[in-house]
């Protein structure tokens, strides 16, 4: 479903490149989690997905559509395919909950009914009914990055991207979050997530690839975060 | 995108940047009038060549009683008046038209044109001088006439009407171009606003569109309510200059001008209307291109 092929990524302005000679597969339906230490390139990696940023040399597929060859017109699809949710939560802070979840699905011209049925369906998911008027400033980071996952997954994408997702919320509110996503994987979405956290990664048992200055120097499944499995 | 979403992202934005976007309204608006002013004192020259090159074109005036002139030795007499006739028929076909007036008829249109006026008491009948009206097949030929009339015994003076209203029109046509330029100074104003407008705006709704873009919305709806919120402010601005051209042709030239020149072809209602269209045309257009420049900086993909 995700494929890296040889892929480095090195950007204009810094010496040293942030990925180099990534090769790795993630089919359809997994939970991955990316670890490695800060400026090891995970969000890199993630950005080469969104094709926020494109690979210096090798190939990002997905679905065998390749990433990398993309016109600038052809983006938006692509990107409707994916679901992200970021560290800082990026909700709108003008907009309601269920505005901010709804934005998902105005910004690609579904209609009123169908936003009407679909929205309170997933702030359900996300444990957010009755909270559907507050301001995210009404609300705590936990809530927060609910409101934003369910953004993420309201037009059911294939893939969901997470960049510490937890990264800013205390260890028993992140376990709601995991717990969320793992509820999405069972969905059958795929879900790439980059984290330093090591209670959640130990806890889940899921695959894990792990990046240093920008190289895999491990791929396990069921991993645990301190441990290299030989 | 649904219009209602698209209706209130833009209402947003427009109250969200209120004193920029009054600022662009009005600067529209001025630029506009200043534009359509020009049309419409295009149209202006163009009825009253249409009316006046019609009627006459060289006025022969025939000597009075007290003309000064050097060869006038006292009222003009029959036999010259019918020289002057019979010179002018053998100018056929140059000559198409030819019109005799006569200092009675001179005068009464004179009063008709200065009705009400206390200049009508200081004139006697006797003072407007008779002449020739003469229509000529091309106003170029001009010179012609003036070579045969001229200096003949009893003719005070040729005029060549034409002349003397270019002069006019030459001062209308550059009121017209004055218009026009400050109209392009205006413009230009106008497109440094909308382009700061649609930056300043770009720039408080950064994190709206990072996050439109990440949820895979398209470039072309990213920049749409931008778009629409400059053009909005456009359509807003040409209506009040349309708005105040209409007044001008009611409230000043059908009020004011027309019953006291009447003498004047003034510009119609469908000229007027000839013009309005232009003024949303050239705003909306201006609005366009202004802010999708802006927008394909400020906005990448
Ligand atoms: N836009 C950029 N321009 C230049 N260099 C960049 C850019 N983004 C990242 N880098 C560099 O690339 C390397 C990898 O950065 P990246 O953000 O992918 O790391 P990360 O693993 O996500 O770190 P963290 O855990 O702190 O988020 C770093 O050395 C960083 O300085
Ligand atoms: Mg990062």
């Amino acid at each position: 479903m995700i494929r890296f092929e040889n892929v480095s990524k090195q950007y204009k302005n810094s010496q040293r490149p942030a990925l180099t000679d990534i090769n790795l597969d993630i089919e359809q339906g997994e939970f991955v989690f990316l670890v490695g230490s800060s400026g090891s390139g995970k969000s890199s990696l993630l950005r080469l997905l969104l094709k926020e940023e494109t690979a210096t040399s090798g190939n990002v597929s997905i679905d065998g559509l390749d990433v990398g060859k993309l016109s600038n017109r052809k983006v938006p699809a692509l990107r409707r395919t994916l679901g992200i949710v970021f560290q800082d939560f990026r909700l709108l802070p003008s907009k309601s909950v269920f505005d901010n979840v709804a934005f998902g699905m105005e910004v690609i011209g579904k209609n009123r009914k169908e936003i009407r049925e679909r929205v309170p369906e997933v702030i359900e998911l996300v444990g957010l009914e009755g909270k559907e008027d507050r301001l995210p400033s009404e609300l705590s980071g936990g809530e927060q990055q609910r409101v934003a996952l369910a953004r993420a997954f309201i037009n059911q994408p294939k893939i969901l991207l997470a960049d510490e997702p937890t990264g800013n919320l205390d260890p028993s509110t992140s376990v709601g979050i995991m717990k969320l996503l793992d509820r999405i994987n069972r969905t059958g979405t795929t879900i790439l997530m980059a984290t330093h956290d090591v209670a959640i990664v130990d806890q889940m048992r899921k695959r894990i690839v792990q990046l240093e200055h920008g190289t895999i120097v491990r791929d396990q499944q069921r991993g645990m975060y301190g441990h290299t499995g030989h | 995108m649904r219009t209602s979403f698209i209706a209130r992202e833009v209402g947003g934005g427009l109250r969200r940047n209120f004193t920029m976007t009054v600022a662009l309204i009005v600067s529209v608006a001025v630029s506009l009038t200043l534009f359509g002013a020009a049309l419409l004192m295009r149209s202006q020259v163009d009825r009253m060549k249409g009316y006046w090159y019609d009627k006459i074109q060289v006025s022969i005036f025939l000597c009075g009683e007290n003309s000064l002139a050097y060869n006038c030795t006292g009222a003009v007499t029959d036999t010259q008046r019918n020289e002057v006739r019979a010179t002018l028929e053998g100018l056929k076909p140059t000559v198409q038209e030819m019109y005799y007036e006569s200092s009675n008829e001179a005068y009464a249109r004179f009063k008709e044109q200065f009705k009400g006026s206390p200049i009508i008491a200081n004139v006697a009948p006797s003072a407007m001088p008779e002449s020739f009206r003469v229509k000529l097949d091309d106003p170029s030929h001009y010179d012609e006439v003036a070579a045969a009339l001229e200096g003949k015994p009893g003719v005070e003076s040729v005029q060549d009407q034409r002349k003397l209203l270019e002069r006019f029109f030459q001062i209308l046509h550059g009121l017209q171009t004055f218009a026009l330029a400050i109209a392009g100074a205006m413009l230009f104003v106008t497109v440094l606003l909308v382009m700061n407008t649609v930056r300043v705006a770009a720039f408080a709704r950064r994190r709206e569109t990072s996050i439109m873009r990440s949820v895979g919305a398209s470039n072309s709806s990213i920049r749409l309510p931008f778009i629409l919120e400059a053009v909005t402010a456009a359509v807003l601005g040409a209506g009040l200059a349309a708005g105040t051209l209409v007044a001008v042709k009611q409230y000043v030239i059908d009020a004011r001008l027309q019953p006291n020149l009447t003498f004047i072809a003034w510009v119609t209602w469908q000229d007027v209307l000839a013009i309005l269209p232009w003024l949303f045309v050239v705003g909306i257009g201006t609005a366009v291109l202004a802010s999708g420049f802006t927008l394909r900086r400020y906005l990448k993909g």
